[in-house]
């Protein structure tokens, strides 16, 4: 089947051709469109990214071989801390909520923008100047920060790098995401078209929304926290450092208070996008549209408490380990329910494959072993041998890459051709998916071999007996990269010389696939009355389908 | 020689092996399904969808069992956890003090070691602090770990089962060196384990240092005990850590022939020539900050300002000595 449309031009009247009040850059970096800003977001966020790639790269040069290969202890250890931060803070934490739900939620619940467009463009420039202020750390005081993405007190208290300046970065990378998780609450509670009720509004809006409240009521505690720990290396006032009369374990208890939930702030709108993804290309609606919306609010509820498996062998009290355990195995549970609600959304579909859905498939697969390799380590008495070893790092690789990241990809591939108007070619994407998928196992299964024979994490050498394992993972990585390159190249080309797409190149139903690619500023010529529910294929397809045509 | 287990080793194997059969039983049967519905239910062979919108039983199946399931595993997960932190009362203690980047086992007759001597079939204690930053203490073959963390003394205990030698890690990320800080338990039959702990000083730290740096020096005007008694202050205080006596670099100058050598070293940001004298090493040893050697951008070096002057002085002489 070919997805092309009729037309052979993109509509004139779309966001990017908008006039406003500036011209070149300007008309970018200070536009309060929310697509404009989805763009910015995602130029931005996957500049950050390929760094983050290249230091990752070259950490997994470094341990091909015991002893050292291509750097000194000290900048391997600089490399893995950038790494951390990049793909924590300004990779995963933003990225699809910050590029897609910018771009796409408003869309799909009816609404010309979100409801504080302003407040949106700040969102990005917190972000620019956050993302900044961490990568001016590397170059000034004592050098890049060397203590990992979690900072652990006393370490970062007494390394002589410069953490100050990289904490303060993430304190302001934090304010970009509250306001964008206050702008799209809001957004989805006011800005709802007629007709577009709670239970219609498809799921990657629930997914976002859900994740929204997070980013509010989590994210204070890290600005606070890190905070903190600038004033402790500044001032000394002995709040986490021993040395000072501070408390250790208190650090991670608030640290891990906020960024445990941040990893559902960085899976729920992955979850989202899939659920959007299987319909579509199932052409039917979604198995157990409410339990799957509700499970997302489950996920984001339960999600605030359970940080304290971060600290099974801290020397926090053993009470408060089984507790943690139990309610950490209690969290799995919503999220198994949206695995099988996905898996029974294929029944009796009419089922068209493409990219995006290979990756969805790519998604469950691999966030199903990071799931269940969690599993592993919630058990109390098998996850104190596994805690901080290469268990933990096969383990959340699974679920922040294969999961997030596959979802990233897939997310892409579904929403390319509406954001740009054009199509990709497809043999390309499914032959970077081969490379991708085959890679990444090669890559993080090792890891999770390493980890149950006792690799601890962040060393730069190893015993010989670990040597074979970090050989194989070693060469995952290059063939994991080749695919990104080839689907990154791919895009790069379609979003100029690419096919035209037409307005609704896969058959969707929900509201995006009802305005033309790309969309014209502010949407929706008349707002639209919803009278169908979502992924309903019956009767909510758009009239006109696959043309240049502009709706409704 | 094989590694050793521990009692609790074959516990936490078989809980490990039910978790891993699980989840790859689960993980094959979600994959298949999903593929066959593709297959199945392509849109060449099956062209029009049924719209089916759910199936309340179904949700409640796969709701309910796996709160059972998970439920099963965190029982069995606490109850491996609870022989874990029960230490038999009969424990033989031993302090450990981790400190960037090694570990110093104490046991309660006063004997000091960098290995973790223990005899088999015998209730271990570890009690355990850090003098710096978090550690962790991790022995593989026992399946056991703790955090060990300055101001506080955590715990955990073990009971060896066969003799040998296994490795130990630190798991708790610690700086520079933390892929280093490594150190053996060696199991020992009763017997040995009885000479070794009542014994000679034969794998005294200072001893264990001799040994496994085996330092090439050339020592002039120093006796023989005087040197043993500087290196072992210096093994005592974490110098060796960074620092050589064989003119080879490590994090730290080596002290081999620094003595009335030339140091760049800034002052308040301004830049110095200071011959390496008497007075200059005693500043050095005392407050390293003040006085910064070029070249070494980014390594903190705790002050030793508790040393009493006669051991400053030992350390100085010593260093004067290495030519």
């Amino acid at each position: 089947m070919s997805y092309g449309s009729a037309g052979n031009a993109l509509p004139l009247n779309n966001f990017r051709t908008t006039k406003t009040r500036y011209s070149g850059i300007f008309a970018w970096i200070f536009s309060t469109d929310h697509k404009r800003i989805g763009i910015l977001y995602l130029i931005s966020i996957l500049s950050f990214t390929s760094v983050a790639i290249v230091i990752g790269l070259l950490m997994r040069l470094e341990l091909i071989a015991p002893g050292e290969t291509i750097v000194k202890p000290e900048t391997y250890n600089a490399l893995f801390t950038l790494h951390g931060v990049i793909m924590i803070f300004l990779f995963v934490v933003p990225g699809l909520q910050a590029i897609f739900g910018n771009f796409f939620l408003p869309i799909l619940i009816g609404a010309r923008d979100v409801a504080f467009p302003r407040l949106n463009l700040l969102s990005w420039w917190c972000y620019m100047i956050g993302a900044f202020m961490a990568v001016l750390a590397l170059f000034t005081g004592g050098g890049a920060p060397d203590t990992g993405w979690t900072f652990y007190v006393p370490y970062s208290v007494r390394t002589s790098t410069n953490v100050s300046l990289a904490v303060l970065g993430v304190f302001v990378l934090g304010f970009s995401s509250i306001l964008t998780g206050l702008n799209f609450v809001t957004t989805v509670h006011r800005m709802r078209a007629p007709g577009m009720s709670w239970f219609r509004i498809p799921l990657f809006v629930w997914a976002s929304y859900s994740t929204s409240w997070i980013q509010i009521l989590a994210t204070p505690v890290l600005a606070i926290t890190v905070l903190l720990v600038a004033f402790e290396r500044l001032f000394a006032i002995g709040i986490f450092d021993p040395a000072s009369g501070g408390d250790p374990l208190m650090y991670q208890h608030l640290f891990w208070i906020y960024s445990h939930p941040a990893v559902y702030i960085m899976i729920l709108p992955a979850m989202g996008v899939v659920s959007e993804i299987l319909p579509t290309f199932a052409r039917k609606p979604i198995f157990g549209y409410k339990a799957i919306a509700f499970s997302s609010l489950a996920i984001a509820f339960f999600g605030y408490l359970v940080w304290g498996h971060h600290m099974f062998t801290s020397g926090m009290s053993d009470t408060a380990r089984w507790i943690f355990s139990l309610l950490t195995f209690l969290v799995a549970i919503p999220s198994a329910i949206k695995v099988f609600n996905w898996v029974a959304t294929l029944y009796k579909g009419a089922i068209q494959m493409s990219p995006a859905l290979l990756f969805t498939m790519a998604f469950i697969f691999l966030f199903s072993i990071g799931g269940l390799t969690g599993l592993i380590q919630g058990a109390l008495a098998t996850s104190i041998h596994t805690h901080d070893t290469y268990f933990v790092v096969g383990h959340f690789h699974y679920i922040i890459f294969g999961g997030t990241g596959f979802a990233f990809i897939a997310a892409l591939l579904y929403w390319f051709p509406k954001m740009y108007g054009r199509l990709y070619r497809m043999k390309p994407m499914y032959i970077g998916w081969g490379l991708m998928f085959v890679g990444f196992n090669a890559l993080y299964f090792p890891m999770l071999i390493l980890g149950w024979m006792g690799m601890p994490r962040r060393y730069y050498d190893y015993i010989p007996e670990f040597h074979f394992w970090h050989v194989v993972s070693t060469i995952g990585s290059w063939i994991l990269v080749s695919g990104i390159i080839l689907i990154a190249v791919e895009f790069f080309r379609a979003r100029k010389h690419g096919e035209i797409a037409g307005d609704n190149p896969w058959g969707g139903v929900t509201l995006e696939w009802h305005v033309p690619s790309p969309p014209p500023h502010e949407n929706f010529d008349v707002i639209p009355q919803v009278t169908w529910d979502t992924y309903d294929f019956e009767h909510g397809l758009p009239e006109k389908t696959a043309e240049g045509a502009s709706h409704p | 020689m094989t590694t050793p287990v521990s009692s609790f080793t074959e516990t936490f194997d078989i809980i490990f092996l039910a978790l891993v059969i699980f989840a790859v039983v689960t993980l094959l049967l979600i994959t298949a399904i999903m593929i066959y519905f593709v297959v199945r239910y392509n849109r060449k062979r099956h062209p029009r969808a049924e719209p089916i919108h759910g199936n309340t039983t179904l949700e409640i199946i796969w709701t309910v069992i796996p709160l059972l399931i998970v439920t099963g595993m965190f029982y069995y997960g606490y109850e491996g956890f609870r022989y874990l932190r029960e230490v038999p009362e009969d424990a033989f203690t031993i302090n450990v003090v981790g400190r960037m980047w090694d570990w110093t086992f104490e046991y309660e007759n006063g004997r000091k070691s960098d290995k973790l001597y223990v005899p088999v079939d015998r209730n271990v204690k570890l009690s355990m602090t850090s003098l710096d930053v978090n550690h962790s203490f991790f022995i593989p073959a026992f399946r056991v770990k703790e955090d060990v963390v300055p101001g506080r003394t955590t715990y955990l205990w073990f009971k060896p089962q066969t003799v040998g030698p296994a490795d130990v890690f630190c798991a708790e990320y610690c700086g520079q060196r933390h892929a280093y800080m490594l150190s053996e338990v060696v199991v020992m039959e009763k017997d040995a384990f009885d000479s070794w702990y009542g014994g000679e000083a034969d794998s005294s730290p200072a001893a264990a240092v001799e040994t496994a740096a085996a330092p090439v020096e050339e020592t002039t005007g120093f006796t023989e005990e005087q040197r043993e008694r500087a290196r072992k202050v210096l093994w005592d205080n974490g110098c060796f850590s960074c620092h050589t006596t064989d003119g080879s670099e490590n994090l730290g100058p080596s002290l081999k022939g620094l003595f009335q050598k030339d140091r760049y070293v800034l002052v308040d940001g301004q830049e110095r020539v200071i011959t390496a004298d008497e007075a200059y090493l005693r500043r050095a040893i005392v407050d390293p900050d003040a006085e910064y050697v070029k070249g070494y951008d980014g390594v903190i070096m705790p002050p030793a300002d508790d040393l009493s002057p006669s051991e400053l002085t030992l350390i100085i002489d010593y260093i004067q000595s290495l030519k």
